[in-house]
């Protein structure tokens, strides 16, 4: 089936064609500024070729920010159109392609990129490496998200939204229920950005297992590394279930077969567990590195050691092993009969045990500890109680005779966001205030930093929390209006106006970021912090190429805290400095991400035989790379020591 | 990163980015474990729903399996003495029994191609039944890797005859050869649980 040029251009609604115009102008803009101050070649060489695993993070932070604003437009979307009853703002339909996109984006192409970016950023200078294993591979990973996301949101304006909830259950995605080609948006692009997920996790275990510095085991390695090594196992293991997912999905889209359909013998909740396989452990690929940023921060400001760390670890490993049996807790209602309800009702609430030891460590961390109150400190502690109000719904919502009661309410709308936003958003943006300096050589205010703590906190509190109650009353999820005699006005409106509130603290972010960008103070030094315990303070900010001109020797955790204590290891001597095999920028991943967004674009349109053609062109990448035999370059002494100039004279 | 090169070693693990490469891959089988599993669940979940269309037995062809599995194992085997002689730096032996596994790869899936054009003529497509749908996935599945890991080679024989038997190209035919067992050993999954089973 051929779909027609003029189905591509979605036109007549005013808000799209506004939209239309906006992509157009803002794209027309960038490419003419570019031109104007003549930095096409500067960002070709220097970022769009990179293979830096510091480059890398900052890209994918950059487009994270940029997707949370997209998807934090459609939660404002909702939030507006629910704020009265009877609304006429968004109708129906596209009430379901907005909650659509923005559980994607944001789950997808907001958290996922943004824990990529602060795991590319921070984990090969934790454990004192110069790159991770596969720096090509690590560049791909990014281009294939990229293009993934680029294609996801194209959808807003060519073709029209999926519209069949991030969940895409069966058979409302299939072809018969949902006969455009939003769906197929769905399919095609998160199986793009899937692919770079996997690399990223393949290249992040061999990284940590291999690339460790000279006396870093296992058990000294930073807790954030720990989180990561954790992270990248799930991924191995749930990923390859949702690419098959989505290929079979896709198939049944495109190609007419019956695996989710009604007829023919399909089976709809096969797509139900095998999304859930996937989708479950999802939700602990994004929460577990988010632990490990918290783990840190808290122990830097506690200035004290992480408490238990050891079973800190296992209560992560732990976590992992629960996460992948749980899956069945997301269709209780959908008569797998009480035996097997009972199963997964327990296996859910055992994963409040490990999680529970992390709290109780994070808190005996803090014990006596002399608490330093900076902005990232302020987002780990503000995490502790809102995260634990997500947690004791969640262990309400895995009782699965009371389940009957709030599922698919709103009452679940609170809790995923009470688990996701303390548990990802605030350590994100812990993250970004901590490695700011690492990043760029500058903070970001502390003062500006308050506002967005602040607004963004009692936003989201005064948002969510009444649609617990809501939840309870009887409003259900993914419904985009009510009636006044409902009784919920009062609770939506509360909920609506916190919305501005909390979309207020994203806007002093970024206010923060121009204005540090502008006026903060420049020469932090190595250890902006003054309280730096693992490697990666005790190297220039921002983070030279080579970031490490030699490679430090670890005798303990938290390295660096003791080296500075012992005042050793600390110098550089002239004699140590030896020339730097770096790996050289490269081509291929931005031209492999530029042939899948060719080759999707024509998959989701279906016209089967130009995608042929979008295959040959990824295949081209793969024969180019084959013939690649580009084995780097050296960073001569000279430059290192210009480069190190700030310790002083290097003897 | 580093360029280290230790030759107490065999040759594909002397250099310290074919090492790493090595684990990576192993790690990739993994995660190729897990999709291939995957499959293999959709397909034993949807095998008894054929919806009056063939069930396994009416079409499957065993003499034909046979002869693929024949080949595909005789393959591997090939691709074993591909490494002997890699060891031995002899490219020569290298290359003539890698043209052989490729010829028994090409076998393979030139019968693997018939047999699909042949359940089409019977009626039987993957638009027919759920059955159906995950049978063509799954043996397409492996057949596309199959159909890679010829493509690939190719490309290793080019470079191959090019740049000799160095660390960095013995790092790659070995991790080819790697890629070329573990689809044997999917294969060996799909006749005992896909055919055998079917006509059993
Ligand atoms: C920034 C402020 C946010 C607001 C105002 C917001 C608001 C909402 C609303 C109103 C809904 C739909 C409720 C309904 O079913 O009618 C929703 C759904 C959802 N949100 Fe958010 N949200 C925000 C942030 C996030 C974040 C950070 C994440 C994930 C990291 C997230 C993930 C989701 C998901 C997965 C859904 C379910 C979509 C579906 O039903 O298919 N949200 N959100
Ligand atoms: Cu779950």
């Amino acid at each position: 089936m051929n779909i027609k040029w003029d189905k591509i251009l979605l036109g007549g609604d005013p808000l799209l064609v506004g939209s239309q115009i906006a992509i157009v102008l803002t794209t027309v803009g960038i490419i003419a500024a570019i031109t104007y101050f003549k930095k096409w070649k500067w960002l070709w060489n220097e970022w769009l070729t990179t293979v830096d695993h510091k480059k890398i993070g900052i890209m994918y932070i950059l487009s994270a920010v940029l997707m949370f604003f997209r998807g934090g437009v459609d939660g404002l979307m909702m939030k507006a159109q629910t704020a009265v009853p009877e609304n006429t703002f968004l109708d129906a339909q596209h009430y379901n392609e907005v909650f659509t996109t923005h559980g994607v984006i944001m789950i997808l192409f907001m958290a996922m990129p943004m824990l990529m970016g602060i795991i590319n950023l921070a984990m090969p200078l934790q454990i004192g490496a110069r790159d991770v294993a596969f720096p090509q591979l690590n560049a791909l990973s990014f281009w294939l998200f990229f293009s993934g996301a680029m294609l996801f949101n194209l959808s807003f304006v060519v073709g029209g939204s999926p519209d069949a909830g991030w969940t895409s259950y069966f058979p409302l995605a299939g072809k018969e229920f949902s006969p455009g080609i939003g769906n197929n948006y769905y399919m095609v692009a998160l199986q793009i950005a899937g692919i770079g997920t996997l690399a990223s996790g393949i290249n992040f275990i061999v990284t940590i297992l291999k690339m460790r510095t000279k006396g870093m085991t296992l058990m000294k390695m930073p807790m954030f590394t720990w989180t990561v090594l954790v992270t990248s196992l799930i991924i191995i293991i749930a990923f390859p279930i949702f690419t098959v997912a989505l290929l079979l999905g896709m198939m049944d889209r495109l190609y007419g077969t019956h695996f989710f359909t009604v007829e023919a013998g399909g089976l709809d909740m096969l797509w139900a567990n095998l999304f859930w396989l996937w989708g479950h452990p999802e939700v602990y690929i994004v929460v577990l590195p988010a632990f490990g940023i918290y783990s840190d921060i808290i122990s830097t400001f506690a200035k004290k050691r992480l408490y238990g760390y050891t079973s800190m670890v296992w209560a992560v490993v732990l976590i992992s092993v629960l996460s992948m049996l749980v899956w069945v807790h997301h269709f209780f209602t959908m008569g797998v009969g009480p035996a097997v309800n009972s199963v997964f009702s327990i296996t859910t609430m055992l994963i409040a045990v490990p999680t529970g030891i992390k709290m109780f460590n994070w808190l005996f961390t803090m014990r006596k500890g002399r608490i330093e109150f900076t902005t990232p400190m302020l987002w780990s502690l503000a995490f502790i109680p809102t995260f634990l109000i997500g947690g004791v719904t969640g262990v309400m919502l895995a009782m699965a005779a009371a389940d009957f009661q709030y599922h698919n309410t709103l009452f679940l709308v609170a809790h995923f966001h009470y688990t996701l936003i303390p548990g990802v958003v605030y350590a994100v943006f812990a993250a970004l205030y901590y490695y700011w300096p690492k990043m760029f050589g500058y903070k970001l205010s502390e003062k500006i930093g308050k506002w967005h703590f602040w607004l963004f906190n009692i936003g989201f509190n005064v948002t969510f929390f009444p649609m617990f109650f809501l939840g309870l009353n009887g409003a259900v999820r993914r419904a985009y209006t009510y009636s006044a005699e409902s009784g919920f006005s009062t609770l939506f409106l509360i909920s609506a106006i916190g919305s501005i509130i909390l979309a207020a603290g994203f806007a002093a972010l970024v206010y923060n970021i121009y204005w540090s960008f502008r006026y903060a103070e420049r020469n932090v030094g190595n250890d902006p912090w003054g309280n730096g315990r693992t490697l990666e303070w005790s190297i220039g900010s921002p983070a030279p190429h080579y970031n490490f001109a030699t490679l430090p020797e670890v005798k303990t955790i938290d390295a660096f805290w003791y080296m500075k204590k012992e005042k050793k290891g600390l110098g550089l001597r002239k004699s140590d400095l030896k020339p730097i095999h770096m790996p050289s920028k490269s081509w291929i991943p931005v031209y492999m991400g530029a042939a899948f967004f060719v080759f999707g674009f024509m998959l989701v349109f279906e016209w089967h035989i130009l995608s042929i053609f979008g295959g040959l062109a990824v295949l081209a990448g793969l024969v180019f790379r084959s013939f690649d035999y580009n084995s780097g370059y050296y960073v001569p002494v000279e430059e290192i020591i210009e480069t190190e100039k700030w310790r002083g004279e290097i003897k | 990163m580093s360029m280290n090169t230790n030759s107490s070693l065999p040759i594909e693990y002397q250099s310290e980015q074919s090492r790493l490469n090595i684990l990576g891959f192993w790690i990739f089988i993994g995660a190729e474990i897990i999709l291939f599993a995957t499959l293999f669940a959709v397909y034993g979940v949807l095998k008894p729903r054929t919806a009056n269309g063939p069930s396994g037995a009416d079409i499957f062809v065993i003499k034909d399996v046979v002869v693929q599995t024949l080949l595909l194992l005789t393959s591997s085997f090939t691709a074993g003495l591909v490494i002997y002689e890699m060891r031995r730096n002899r490219l020569k032996g290298l290359i003539l029994w890698a043209v052989i596994t490729l010829l028994l790869g090409g076998g393979f899936l030139y019968m693997e191609i018939n047999e699909f054009i042949h359940y089409v003529h019977s009626g039987a497509t993957m638009q027919t039944s759920a059955f159906l749908s995950s049978l063509f996935v799954l043996l397409g599945t492996h057949g596309a890797h199959v159909t890679l890991g010829i493509g690939w080679a190719i490309l290793l024989m080019m470079q191959l005859a090019k740049r000799k038997i160095t660390p960095v190209t013995a790092g790659k035919v070995h991790i080819w050869a790697l890629y070329w067992h573990f689809l044997d050993v999917i294969w060996i999954f799909i006749f005992t649980f896909v055919y055998l089973a079917g006509v059993l």
